[in-house]
């Protein structure tokens, strides 16, 4: 409530600001505004600046920090036999708190303190937003007033704005930056966690993968092991199957629009495959597992074979097709990229067109066309939702396309739906996954961007 | 004797091409030559219209399953709205009694208990409602339709076939029976499933609906695109207009294109770590959701921006410094209003793939049974792909066609996106 009031008075402060900047720096000329550094409504925008700048900043930073704070408080002043125990005890008192605090039965009758501790939270964390909404305000109209006073014919108030604009810019592209870190951060910082439970060499070459862990140490089965070998193979067996499809559909289907196609023909043709791309990969999930699957199995009976319902093959060829968008574009781009006076030189030698673009558009197309190829099966890897919904969940180390594999994005995707321990080797293990996951694909990539870039130079 | 040296300037040609270019030798290769462009030229046209079948086959297939999920089983009951009856809320007792009524040969228990499972669990409620909005009808005799059970439903579309032995069916003899006869009475009638468009998820399938998933998405697709926007196209501006060209901004750049290829599901741990982890934001919350999504939307448009903005010619950067004005002025007084149909392009596309991704969101616990329709940003909420996950693994034949049809929805939705794009590229399109 108090958040919003805040928020509502610093934008009518800018707003007063802005007006208030800009009729002064006229007034203080007598309207004979040639006389000015800069153009009046920059005095204004330099006051509305000041004026919800600092306000705002100081918002983002209490908002980000009350709750903690108030905590820490609100903890200090429990009695010693609540505080001093081990963190994970720490954290379950903190949820009983917030609990407490936001009205949400536990089910449970609450300690005293407990509850005498939630009510003081409650309080602070009122008496916070309030004190915010004062000091917000105060700083805000603070800031107004002494832009306002410094508003001269001669301000720089121009070079000042544009200044905190080129700087709000570079921090907008610095989030790019930020993203990358916070990504690999946060998969270092957990997998680092798993790593001190299982060893990193077991979990790389390991070749049993079952992630169950006992809750109890007296249960039955208790050992949970994290070999991820099945799931690279099953992730890589899966790969091929979706290469196999999409790389000769993809490349051909690029050739034949870049060199046989009418324009015509490529208006229709190109929106096909657009669409493919288009297309969200739960659906494509939806359709392997519910009509690819079945047909597979049926194709695979009829010729006395025996396919499991969960096949690798199902979900690599609509992995293929989804992919085949994906392999054609980039081939598309690459091939045109190839000069005309290459092509020209083979029909003068009296070669057909399949022999000029076999034999000279493809090799010298080669490097981008690999670099394609590289992306799309970075792309295979990382791709979640058709291996989750179509593909199995059981870690196989097989070659056999037909029988079910799981793979590494299907195992992240299912060790952390539903179970929200964060301490459990079971729930960090999907982090370690994402780690390796995220470097492979890295790699990839990275080498891929630069073999293309270089190609590109090659022509241009 | 000029014929004569004419004759023999044009016969040697001749002779030697017969002797090398005519051979059989040569015309066979030549045969196998263009054999072979033929061949090279139809798996071209093979691979575009294996791509082409596929599409066909994949808008088929989820067109033939989902069609059906539109209508839905209505039955129509007489009845009596009983006094005692509504004060004690038993609305099941007064649905059953009528239903009994209109099939009065079956008497014994278990016939009883078979006709009680042809009415949904929400019929109750349906009348409820009715009588809670007016009251007055307390006491009198009311034609009402409700819903019907799922598998009447599916018997109704043809997918529980009659031809099947009883004790493989899944609706018994004396089940189908009581439907041929109302259905003979006309008291039994598809109509426009509105349950569908109205409500949030259920567990019976003839309950469900995608309402609630839809506000999610919604509201999902709102932060991101509150947040993505102006980053991105700051980002894009600062990079290609003011960025020097130097150590710093070559590693902004490589970032930037290494991020657009990182699977979308890394960015969902990152957010579970981060924001779930870290900060502590609310779990399944379309806020988390957003900023998971706005991360991952960035790249794309900044991408997409940069190419706008490199679009607008140079002339018209150096007029506007020619006479005076500040780089920051020629930037957002000139070249960034040329730009702005292809960066709401770029923005639209990028929008369309964040409506359509799951994986970040199974990531964030947005894959939860959530019956409510969110109201707020903090407020527990799926989104529609995610519904569609979470039907797809559903075993009744009901919510497979209810996924179809969702399906055939988002696609819907990603038709008049794309098409948004398309139309705005085509009308603001210019080339210099």
């Amino acid at each position: 409530m108090q958040l919003t009031v805040l928020l509502i008075i610093l934008v009518l402060l800018t707003v007063i600001g802005f007006q208030m900047g800009r009729s002064r720096a006229s007034a203080s000329v007598g309207g004979r505004v040639v006389e000015l550094h800069s153009v009046p409504s920059y005095h204004g925008f330099y006051v509305a600046l000041w004026a919800g700048l600092p306000a705002l900043l100081l918002f983002v930073l209490w908002t980000v920090s009350e709750g903690w704070t108030v905590m820490q408080i609100v903890l200090a002043g429990l009695p010693e036999r609540f505080t001093r125990v081990d963190d994970q005890a720490l954290g379950l008192l903190r949820a009983d708190i917030l609990n407490l605090a936001h009205g949400i039965a536990t089910g449970r009758e609450p300690d005293p303190a407990v509850a005498a501790a939630a009510e003081r939270y409650v309080r602070l964390r009122s008496l916070g937003d309030w004190s915010l909404l004062a000091i917000g305000s105060c700083v805000a109209v603070a800031g107004l007033l002494f832009a306002r006073r410094r508003i001269t014919p001669d301000l720089r108030a121009r070079n000042r704005v544009e200044r905190a604009v080129t700087i709000a810019l570079v921090i907008c592209s610095l989030v790019a930056i930020l993203t990358t870190v916070g990504i690999v951060l946060s998969l270092l910082f957990e997998a680092m966690r798993f790593f001190a439970v299982v060893n990193p060499l077991d979990f790389l070459f390991g070749t049993h993968w079952s992630p169950q862990m006992a809750m109890r140490a007296d249960q039955v089965g208790s050992s949970g092991s994290f070999g991820a070998i099945p799931l690279f193979a099953g992730t890589l067996l899966i790969t091929a199957i979706a290469m196999a499809v999409a790389v000769p559909v993809g490349l051909m289907s690029a050739i034949f629009m870049s060199e046989y196609a009418s324009p015509r023909l490529r208006t229709w043709l190109k929106p096909i495959l657009e669409i493919l791309a288009g297309i969200p990969t739960v659906v494509y999930g939806f359709f392997a597992a519910l009509t690819m699957a079945p047909f597979v199995r049926g194709l695979g009976q009829g010729l006395g074979l025996d396919v499991s319902s969960e096949s690798a093959l199902s979900a690599g060829i609509v992995m293929g097709v989804m992919i085949i968008p994906f392999v054609s574009s980039l081939s598309d781009d690459v091939i045109n990229a190839v000069p005309q006076s290459l092509r020209d030189g083979s029909y003068g030698l009296g070669a057909t067109k399949s022999e000029t673009i076999r034999l000279v558009v493809l090799p010298a197309a080669l490097p981008g066309i690999v670099a394609a190829v590289m992306l799309a099966v970075s792309r295979a890897i990382g791709e979640t939702m058709i291996v989750t919904m179509a593909a199995g969940l059981t870690a196989n180390l097989t070659a056999n396309p037909l029988e079910a594999v799981t793979t590494v994005t299907t195992q992240i995707a299912t060790l952390l739906v539903g179970d929200q321990e964060f301490d459990s080797p079971k729930t960090l293990s999907a982090f370690g996954l994402g780690l390796v996951l995220f470097v492979v694909t890295l790699v990839l990539n990275m080498v891929a961007l630069r073999v293309v870039q270089k190609y590109r130079e090659k022509y241009d | 004797m000029t014929d004569l040296v004419e004759q023999d300037m044009r016969a040697m040609p001749v002779t030697v091409s017969k002797s090398r270019y005519q051979s059989a030798e040569f015309s066979a290769r030549l045969q196998r030559r263009y054999a072979a462009e033929r061949r090279f030229r139809m798996a071209g046209i093979a691979a575009v219209g294996i791509a082409s079948l596929m599409l066909v086959v994949l808008l088929g297939s989820i067109v033939s399953k989902g069609y059906t999920a539109f209508w839905q089983t209505e039955i129509r009951l007489e009845v009596t709205l009983d006094k005692a009856q509504v004060e004690e809320r038993n609305y099941m007792a007064i649905l059953r009694q009528a239903l009994y009524a209109q099939v009065p040969e079956v008497t014994d228990r278990a016939g009883r208990r078979s006709l009680n499972e042809l009415l949904s669990s929400g019929a109750p409620y349906q009348l409820e409602k009715l009588v809670t909005d007016n009251p007055s009808i307390v006491g009198t005799k009311q034609t009402v339709w409700v819903l019907a059970d799922d598998e009447v439903d599916q018997f109704r579309k043809g997918f529980i076939r009659r031809d099947v032995p009883e004790a493989e069916r899944r609706l018994n003899d004396i089940k189908i029976g009581a439907i041929d006869k109302l259905a003979a009475s006309g008291a039994i009638a598809g109509t426009f499933n509105s349950t569908l468009f109205s409500v949030g998820d259920s567990r019976e399938p003839e309950q469900a609906g995608i309402w609630g998933a839809i506000v999610g998405s919604a509201l999902t697709l709102v932060v991101t695109m509150l947040l993505s926007v102006p980053i991105g196209v700051a980002a894009a501006v600062y990079l290609e207009e003011f960025a020097p060209k130097n150590r710093w901004t070559d590693l902004i750049e490589v970032n930037i294109n290494n991020l657009a290829a990182v699977p979308s599901i890394i960015f969902g741990l990152l957010g579970l770590a981060v924001f779930l982890g870290f900060f502590g934001l609310p779990r399944s919350a379309p806020l988390v959701g957003g900023l998971v999504m706005a991360l991952m939307t960035l790249p794309v448009i900044i991408i997409a921006s940069r190419v706008a903005l490199k679009a607008v010619p140079p002339s018209i950067r150096e007029a506007a410094l020619g006479v005076g004005a500040s780089p920051l002025q020629t930037v957002t007084h000139h070249v960034l209003p040329l730009a702005l149909p292809g960066i709401l392009t770029g923005t639209i596309i990028g929008m369309a793939r964040a409506l359509g991704e799951t994986a970040p969101l199974l990531m964030i616990g947005m894959v939860a049974f959530i019956v409510d329709i969110p109201h707020g940003l903090t407020d527990s909420a799926t989104a529609l792909p995610v519904q569609i996950y979470m039907w797809a693994d559903s075993p009744e034949r009901a919510f497979t066609e209810r996924t179809s049809a969702a399906i055939m929805i988002l696609l819907g939705f990603l038709i008049l996106m794309n098409g948004l794009a398309v139309f705005l590229r085509k009308k603001f399109e210019r080339r210099w």
